[in-house]
């Protein structure tokens, strides 16, 4: 079953900046959904008109089988987290749990089991007398999901909710609200620009740039075969190196070397290697790719990073801790399957 | 032995120099400390003094002070005196007491405050939040009131009162004056500083127009409420000419008025009843401090739990 249908949505703000260019994406029962790409590419807003806190300008949102387009956001059956969690700060947590349930005319016995049970379930039960400014960032968090849970939603929407936390803690509430997320069943839209919680949280990522789709899959597919340069240079931390290219005759040539094309091109295109796959081979042993010139190498702990230049191109290696130390000049060991090649216009994959 | 050991024991860390012993900063503290309490002393001597002087003058009776001037200590006349100004009849027509004159500004008072607090609560609402046509000029019209204090337009002001047949009334003294142009614009400020995520939040959770303001903005809005009651409260207790043209009946005198009135009747032959009229000061004084203290409290409470 299918939770939510957005159809050819578009959001044309009064001054005539196009926000959101005609998007298709659908969520399906209990699916867990990111919406990810950088500032500005109009995943909020698209998060936002699910929400019906911005108008729709033209397509459709369905949710539950039912056209909202019109509907005030307190009558959607959606729940949002919000980046600085907008806590009632005057309300105790328990106030601030309860607020929307007493707002929907909820007899006090039924706020009351649901408030406890999902301070339960957040662990954040001692401190349902305390205001928000008694409480710590990840506490703070937790009762912004709360929430949203009391609210028993169709939908959660999550607008880059953990950007303002620590690195650590940030680790710790992603791992918890995927948890939760799947123990409540509930579909769930999550905003964020950061492509790590992206992989990390998603069944589906859908990846944004300018107000239009780039790609929508899992984070596998998304990795593994991205759609665009855009999608390549945006998911995955190094980048994938991205390398200007000529083609012909079922091969591929950068500077003065030759490797075997993947598919059939013609003319300039553009070389995609993740950093992990461009393997290094110390002097010529072995290796018929194309040569590497070292100049800085980066150590992570449990992997390194070989940044250098290839056919003069920026590139970035990615090597494991318990190899040698690469030289000055090392040659690149690739297999097929590994190039991703791109349009030399339009960035797509070819 | 150096400013960050300092700031470690918990003293304020003073410019003092790098090798100074932890006691010779302590003593540099302390006479800090002394050269500020004295301009501080200064500074209350020069506020409380006359206020001082007044109160003990007023304990005398009308000769000596006629005779010798302002007292500096006590008389023997404490009880009389004001149990004369708080009960006894004044005024031309004897119609009213310092009890109930104090009482006429504590009405003009509370409502002045309380009435500009709800009608520039309300302004600010509308101007920040809602979105209707010439949203802006109607605020900067309502600011540009600020150039027009009441002197300037007492005379129509008197017009629509009079015409309205509100005067000689609690009505006429205390709504032609509750619009505020200063109310609306610190409220108007303080709105505008609400994140607008928390407006989000409660249409999420089903708050309508009304209810954002009663459940959401009025709580948030505790200490703006705290520091314009105090401001218009004190203005409004302080009132002297709008009473005196928007009222004739006596039963409506004001504290402030009650202070010249004494003053004022027996000028000529008799000795001006100066004790009573220095005593009634004191009284008028009484309510607007209390109201400072009482709610500065809460100011300052606010101010610092204040968190958005």
């Amino acid at each position: 079953m299918t939770t939510l249908e957005i159809k050819q949505a578009v959001k044309r703000y009064p001054n005539g900046a196009l926000a959101v260019k005609g998007v298709d994406v659908t969520v399906e029962d209990g699916e867990l959904v990111v919406f990810v790409g950088p500032s500005g590419c109009g995943k909020s807003t698209l998060l936002r008109m699910v929400a019906g806190l911005e108008s729709v300008t033209e397509g459709e949102i369905v949710l539950d089988g039912r056209l909202v387009n019109e509907v005030e956001p307190a009558n959607r059956n959606i729940a949002m987290v919000f980046q600085n969690y907008a806590l009632y700060p005057h309300m105790s947590v328990y106030k601030n749990l309860a607020y929307g349930l007493k707002n929907r005319g909820t007899p006090k016995a039924e706020i009351d089991a649901k408030v406890r049970e999902a301070a339960k379930l957040l662990q954040i039960g001692d401190f349902l007398e305390r205001k928000p400014s008694q409480l710590s960032g990840g506490q703070r968090q937790r009762v912004a999901m709360g929430r949203a849970i009391v609210r028993d939603p169709a939908i959660f929407l999550f607008d880059e909710p953990l950007s303002n936390l620590d690195a650590k803690l940030r680790n710790q509430m992603r791992l918890e609200i995927k948890r939760l997320q799947r123990r409540l069943g509930t579909a769930a839209i999550y905003v964020t620009h950061d492509q790590v919680e992206a992989m990390t949280l998603a069944d589906r990522i859908v990846v944004l740039n300018n107000g239009e789709i780039e790609q929508i899959g899992t984070p596998a597919q998304v990795y593994g075969a991205p759609a665009s340069t855009f999608v390549a240079s945006f998911i995955g931390a190094p980048p994938m190196n991205l390398l200007k290219a000529q083609t012909g005759d079922g091969a591929i040539v950068i500077g003065e070397s030759r490797i075997e094309a993947p598919v059939r091109a013609n003319g300039p295109v553009t070389l995609g290697i993740r950093p992990e796959r461009a393997h290094l081979a110390n002097g010529s042993g072995g290796a018929d790719g194309p040569p590497m010139k070292v100049d800085t190498v980066e150590e992570l702990g449990a992997v390194r990073l070989i940044h250098g230049s290839v056919g003069g191109q920026h590139f970035t290696a990615n090597q494991s801790a318990d190899e040698p130390i690469p030289g000055d000049q090392v040659r690149l060991r690739l297999q097929a399957d590994d190039l991703h090649l791109f349009d030399h216009g339009t960035g797509r994959r070819l | 032995m150096s400013q960050d050991q300092i700031a470690v024991t918990g003293k304020p860390v003073v410019p003092a120099a790098p090798s100074a012993s932890a006691t010779g900063a302590g003593a540099f503290v302390r006479r800090h400390q002394i050269v500020e309490h004295i301009v501080l002393l200064f500074g209350v001597l020069l506020m409380m003094g006359p206020i001082a002087v007044a109160f003990t003058t007023s304990t005398h009776d009308p000769v000596t002070i006629h005779s010798e001037g302002m007292q500096l200590g006590f008389g023997d006349n404490f009880l009389p005196t004001y149990e004369a100004v708080i009960f006894e009849q004044t005024g031309f027509t004897k119609q009213v007491t310092g009890w109930g004159m104090s009482l006429n500004s504590l009405i003009l008072g509370l409502g002045f405050a309380i009435g500009k607090i709800i009608v520039s609560m309300l302004a600010a609402y509308a101007i920040v939040y809602f979105r209707f046509p010439l949203g802006t000029l109607c605020f900067w019209i309502i600011f540009s009131t600020l150039l027009l204090p009441l002197e300037v337009r007492i005379l129509p002001s008197y017009e629509v009162v009079q015409g309205l047949g509100l005067l000689n009334s609690y009505t006429g003294l205390i709504l032609p004056l509750i619009a505020s142009a200063t109310g609306t614009f610190f409220f108007r400020q303080f709105f505008k500083s609400v994140p607008n995520e928390l407006l989000e939040a409660a249409r999420i959770d089903g708050a309508g127009p009304f209810r954002f303001f009663w459940d959401i903005l009025v709580p948030l809005s505790r200490t703006m409420i705290a520091a314009i009651f105090i401001i218009m409260f004190v203005v409004g207790w302080n009132q002297y000419l709008w009473p005196i043209l928007m009222t004739t009946d006596e039963s409506f005198y004001t504290v402030v008025r009650g202070i010249r009135q004494i003053l004022q009747v027996w000028i000529g032959a008799d000795i001006p009843d100066y004790n009573e009229a220095l005593g009634l000061a004191i009284i008028a004084m009484i309510p607007p401090v209390l109201i400072v203290i009482i709610f500065q409290r809460m100011f300052i409470k606010g101010l610092v739990e204040s968190e958005k």
